[in-house]
């Protein structure tokens, strides 16, 4: 099938951008990376610079692959990354209209790649269970219950690929940091630090410049991974318990 | 340069206890002056670099992922091996031990795989106390399942998500870490050579991907957690960017790599649909339970069925051939992996392959399904149920088992695997090979550690299933931190060093001028284009059999190709930007010339075991015939460049413990 | 108190200022119309008129007003400023092609409650101009029920309703709240972190009765005057 794409080209973060249209052939057996991958033979080829998009696993699960597709993060199939979308969904003649993430906590860095570091660093401000390498006790010595284990599972499947943030008409990254808080706080070894954790997470999500949760849903509905937006629920509350009950002044 | 395994002496069970409590240790004060670089964030770097920062040590962390959680190890499905014992079922350390040394058709160190097993119990433990969610049983106890042919249940497992909730486990310790200054990370920083001061390693020479940049990293150690090789072969299930070079620019420094040709092809992956293709996808090996896997028995309908005139369904049961349920009787469609991909490979060869390339053959859940559905019509009190309900009942039960799986077979293929048998054909997975590594995990460099699918050490010829997440944690949580010590506690007087020293400078102007050297070619092929053809060597020449004659072929083939590739490679951009077809060019680049030391590797060893089949050495009924004699060895190489032979250093195995027996599945 | 202003100037600090607003909003409206539907009597404005007095003077009630247009106030300007905040979020460059998704809510209200919020605040800058203004400031005529002295508010609504435009005018400014309560009020509850299996159905499926039973009998009574008195 014979496609026309529109793709943003950026040559910097400082530079400015522009639309340029392709034409590419395709087959529906195609991988939606590897229709992409097919263009920038083609470029090179024509001894041209092919386009920049990052990918990895091919897989869905290490977040790598980016894209918003005529206006959806991921593509228009729910559950489903980039990576995973096939050319099948596509017919003759579509026009496909392939765009980077938009946020300023996302800043473009050339191309269709942007630099998702805000992540890490929210991350860092608070995303894990303070335990040293050593020996803790026995892995069943704390008994979860099994919906709750399955319930701090599904939060924890978020594999950190911004897709939340790019659909959020508010750029918001509630859902990441709810997921990260929720998947702790549901586990008897995450409570013991829930309050600092909420607290920190927020403040550095706060200072990244994402915007603010207006309960849209916008980032459940693109989600590869269908994380519920109940964890921001979770999160929201979390939040507000500690902020009132903490002890600590500041 | 040393070449001693290091094994402590003593019986094999109290060999790292007695170790660990003789070896030298560290004082904090001095940790506090000591740096350490880790390149890689998968299992076994992540793990590495958070828990030598938790020691005290200053750690500087590299990668070239945009963040620490993007590792391969993410993508691994089934699960984590650990000799709990929480089934009863009468596992236990030994057991871990002989069954990954079995597995590995001995071809491994005893000393290293009991202390694997050893310490597998421990990683449980600190996963759960991270916070990892592993699938737990109604009484909140972490259930098991087994894996893999083996006799026991310990498999612990996080849906088919266990590799990734295990590496985000070690990323927050890691970003802990980070939050707390021990650790200083460089994400989108690639490894590009090695340093080395006085015959000992002592920094790294990085590209920053964003800005081109070449920078210069001193440290007293360095630990090299890069993963394995398999995309030498274009096509794997590994990540696209996967690659050898940090691996293999140590071995151009001097460190040896071992048992290179021992590659993992995994039988149960999604076959391959156009020559685009890129990337190969892995359907996890429990699908073996249920599935049946078969082809047609006649040539010509093969050929319907590729040229899809035919489906698997109008087959004939008659004229269907499970072969192996007919060759491997005792264990019929559980075979290990190496034998399953062996087998189907065979039955492609004959031309009976079902997809249009030809080389795919059927797993068929038909009989799975109609027998749970009888079953569960039984339960119901269904009497003569027609075979539409059973059928119907039977879907729902194996949807609740793989339900998942079949999605994702779906989501890709596009095709029902309800209705139609699924296709699957073998591909490459996991290497056993690596650096060659001694008892502490350091190479023959001193001061170069390599940990995880990085180092040849635990595996043998033939990996487990659920034992690459246990090995490279095992490695960065438990072994490494410890071992690391025995170099360090010698350090202490060394002070840090200067990354303008000369060593620096010149090992930073050797990479620029191999950068440069690519991109001036200017010429008219893609690298992406290399690396295919590349690939396709390796596959039919050194993948899943091979013979002395198509090796010596390849080997010419390769260097051909790498004299082509630096005659006629076009890399388009500039070395001063984010270039990712610089950074590929430079991985391809690496792959010549271990793929050249693959096939010398497997020309060397004249003797069929695990992964590695050599055509010529097999039994009367086409099975693997193992040289116990004269192969019992590590194959260390040293590479010294394009005009030398690879030198080989053989590392007898000696084996205490365990009696070697021919593997048997009949 | 810094906790506090740290918790106040928070992202989330600063929805659940929207949100506890937002709810004392939505309960002042049920009040508001219950008052509102004495217009429907056809009493000449009687039960109306003692109504509006009741509200303007009993003290408690003056209280709660001031809390109200506060809470009005501080609702509105914050929900600018995250509106301004959002919009920095997004940065300049918006996509080419835009799609919002969304599940289980009003994807149209969910995405605009900044725009269905100014409208409203324009209505109510109307409406208050045009009856609650002459209430307290106004020359209003005077009615006399059994020889007390109430202001004919009455009159001036019933004059308000005889003209076309602003019976439309009143009814779109309904439709409008009607959107903006459809996302706020689950919203509300969502951010103060109330969701659960059971129960958040119940509170969506109120959520979705309120508003569009209260905007409607808003709308309902210019409509009847207009068409009844």
């Amino acid at each position: 099938m014979k496609l026309t794409l529109k793709i943003w080209r950026q040559k910097g973060p400082k530079e400015k951008g522009r639309f340029e249209s392709y034409q590419v052939e395709a087959n529906p057996h195609m991988s939606f990376l590897e229709m992409l991958d097919v263009l920038n033979e083609e470029l090179i080829a024509k001894k041209e610079e092919p386009v920049t998009f990052e990918h990895d696993c091919r897989e869905g699960i290490c977040g790598t692959c980016s894209l918003v597709i005529n206006g959806q993060p991921h593509g228009p199939n729910r559950g489903t990354a980039t990576c995973q979308l096939h050319m099948r969904h596509y017919k003759d003649g579509d026009i496909i209209v392939i765009e980077p993430y938009r946020a300023s906590a996302f800043p473009v860095l050339k191309d269709l790649a942007v630099d998702r570091s805000a992540f890490d660093r929210i991350m860092q401000a608070g995303g894990y269970i303070s335990v040293s390498t050593g020996a803790p006790q026995d892995g069943n010595a704390i008994p979860i219950e099994k919906d709750q284990a399955s319930e701090a599972f599904d939060a924890a499947a978020c594999i950190g690929c911004g897709a939340c943030v790019a659909a959020c008409p508010n750029a918001s990254a509630m859902l990441f940091v709810s997921a990260k808080v929720s998947h702790l706080a549901l586990l008897p070894q995450g409570q013991v630090e829930a309050s600092r954790r909420a607290q920190a997470m927020v403040r550095q999500m706060d200072e990244e410049g994402f915007g603010m949760c207006s309960n849209i849903t916008a980032c459940e509905a693109e989600c590869p991974k269908e994380i519920s937006v109940t964890n921001i629920a979770r999160l929201n509350r979390e939040y507000l318990s500690s902020s009132i009950k903490s002890q600590i002044k500041v | 340069m040393s070449f001693d395994s290091n094994i402590p002496p003593g019986p094999l069970a109290e060999k790292w206890t007695r170790y660990r409590g003789t070896m030298n240790l560290v004082a904090p004060n001095n940790k506090r002056r000591i740096e350490i670089i880790v390149v890689g964030t998968g299992l076994a770097g992540a793990s590495a670099a958070a828990s030598l920062g938790e020691l005290g040590y200053n750690v500087k962390c590299f990668t070239f992922h945009d963040s620490p959680r993007r590792a391969h190890s993410i993508a691994a499905q089934g699960g984590i091996n650990a000799a709990k014992n929480y089934a009863n079922d009468g596992d236990s350390v030994y057991r871990l031990f002989y069954d990954t040394i079995k597995g590995g058709d001995y071809r491994s160190r005893e000393a290293n795989v009991h202390r694997l097993a050893e310490v597998s119990r421990n990683i449980i433990d600190q996963a759960v106390a991270q916070g990892v969610p592993f699938a737990r049983d109604y009484g909140g106890l972490l259930d098991n399942r087994s894996f893999g042919g083996v006799q026991v249940s310990r498999t612990f497992y996080a849906r088919g998500q266990t590799g990734q909730q295990l590496l985000l486990g070690a990323y927050q310790a890691l970003s802990r870490q980070i939050s707390l200054g021990s650790v200083e990370m460089y994400n989108r920083h690639e490894m590009l050579d090695l340093v080395l001061v006085d015959g000992k390693a002592r920094g790294i020479i990085v590209r920053n991907l964003l800005t081109g940049e070449l920078e210069r990293h001193a440290a007293h150690c360095v630990v090299l957690a890069t993963g394995g090789y398999g995309n030498v072969f274009y096509l794997s299930t590994n990540a696209m960017n996967c690659n050898v070079t940090a691996a293999w620019r140590a071995t151009r420094r001097g460190a040896y790599m071992a048992n290179p040709c021992f590659t993992q092809i995994h039988p149960t992956c999604i076959p391959q649909s156009g020559d685009y293709q890129s990337k190969l996808t892995l359907m996890s090996e429990s699908l073996r339970n249920d599935g049946r896997v078969w082809v047609p028995k006649k040539q010509e309908d093969a050929k319907a069925i590729r040229e899809g005139r035919k489906t698997g369904n109008d087959i004939p049961e008659e004229d269907r051939d499970y072969y192996l349920e007919r060759r491997y009787p005792a264990f019929g469609n559980l075979v290990p992996r190496d034998v399953a991909s062996r087998a189907a490979k065979v039955a492609c060869d004959e031309g009976l392959g079902v997809a249009p390339t030809g080389l795919a053959v059927f797993l068929d859940f038909d009989d799975a399904i109609m027998r749970y559905g009888k079953s569960k019509a039984h339960s119901m009190g269904l009497h003569n149920p027609s075979d539409a309900k059973v059928r119907e009942l039977g879907e729902k039960v194996v949807e609740e088992k793989y339900g998942n799986l079949f999605e994702m077979y779906e989501k890709i293929t596009g095709e029902n695997p309800y209705q139609l048998p699924m296709k699957i054909y073998p591909a490459v997975h996991y290497t056993m090979g690596g650096l060659w590594v001694d008892y502490n995990l350091e190479t023959n460099i001193p001061g170069l550690f390599s940990i995880g699918e990085c180092n040849f050490s635990d595996h043998g010829a033939n990996r487990l299933g659920a034992s690459a997440l246990m090995q490279g944690l095992a490695d960065g949580y438990f072994v490494l931190p410890y071992t690391i010590g025995q170099f360090l506690s010698n350090e202490i007087r060394t002070p840090k060093f200067d990354p303008n020293a000369q060593e620096f400078l010149d090992t930073e102007k050797d990479t620029r001028e191999r950068l440069e050297k690519m991109m001036n070619v200017k010429g008219g092929q893609s690298v992406e284009s290399f690396h295919r053809r590349l690939g396709k060597i390796m596959w039919d020449y050194c993948g899943m059999s091979r013979n002395a004659e198509g090796l010596k072929k390849a080997r010419t083939m390769i260097q051909e190709l790498r004299e082509e590739f630096y005659k006629d490679v076009f890399v388009p951009g500039s070395m001063n930007d984010y270039n990712p077809e610089l950074e590929k060019a430079h991985r391809v680049a690496d792959f010549f010339e271990l793929g050249e030391l693959m096939v010398l590797d497997a020309l060397d060893r004249n003797e069929s075991c695990g992964g590695h089949f050599r055509e010529e050495y097999q039994t009367e009924e086409g099975e693997a015939l193992r040289d116990d004699e004269d192969y019992t060895y590590v194959s260390a190489w040293e590479y010294k460049g394009w005009d030398e032979e690879p030198v080989l250093h053989k590392e007898e195995l000696v084996f205490e413990n365990v009696e070697l027996k021919t593997r048997s599945y009949k | 108190m810094s906790w506090l202003s740290n918790f106040l100037t928070s992202s989330i600090g600063r929805k659940v200022v929207m949100s506890l607003t937002g709810l004392f909003l939505i309960l002042f409206l049920v009040v508001h119309l219950a008052g509102n539907l004495q217009l429907l009597y056809n009493d000449g404005g009687e039960k109306f008129n003692l109504y509006a007095k009741f509200m303007t003077t009993n003290p408690l009630i003056k209280t709660v007003s001031y809390l109200l247009y506060a809470f009005f106030l501080i609702h509105a300007i914050q929900g600018w400023l995250l509106w301004s905040k959002n919009r920095k979020a997004r940065g300049s460059q918006g996509y080419a092609v835009k799609s919002t998704r969304t599940v289980g809510t009003n994807s149209f209200a969910a995405s605009n409650m900044g725009w269905l919020g100014t409208i409203i605040f324009i209505f109510l800058a109307i409406h208050m101009y045009q009856f609650w203004l002459q209430m307290k400031l106004g020359n209003l005529p005077m009615a006399n029920y059994d020889g007390h002295e109430v202001k004919d508010l009455y009159a001036i609504v019933a004059v308000a309703y005889e003209n076309l435009g602003f019976v439309i005018f009143y009814v779109v400014s309904m439709a409008v709240v009607a959107f903006h309560l459809l996302h706020g009020f689950q919203s509300a509850f969502q951010t103060l972190g109330l969701n659960h299996k059971k129960y958040t159905p119940f509170i969506k499926g109120l959520g979705k009765a309120y508003s569009i039973l209260v905007p409607l009998g808003f709308a309902i009574i210019p409509v009847y005057m207009y068409f009844f008195h």
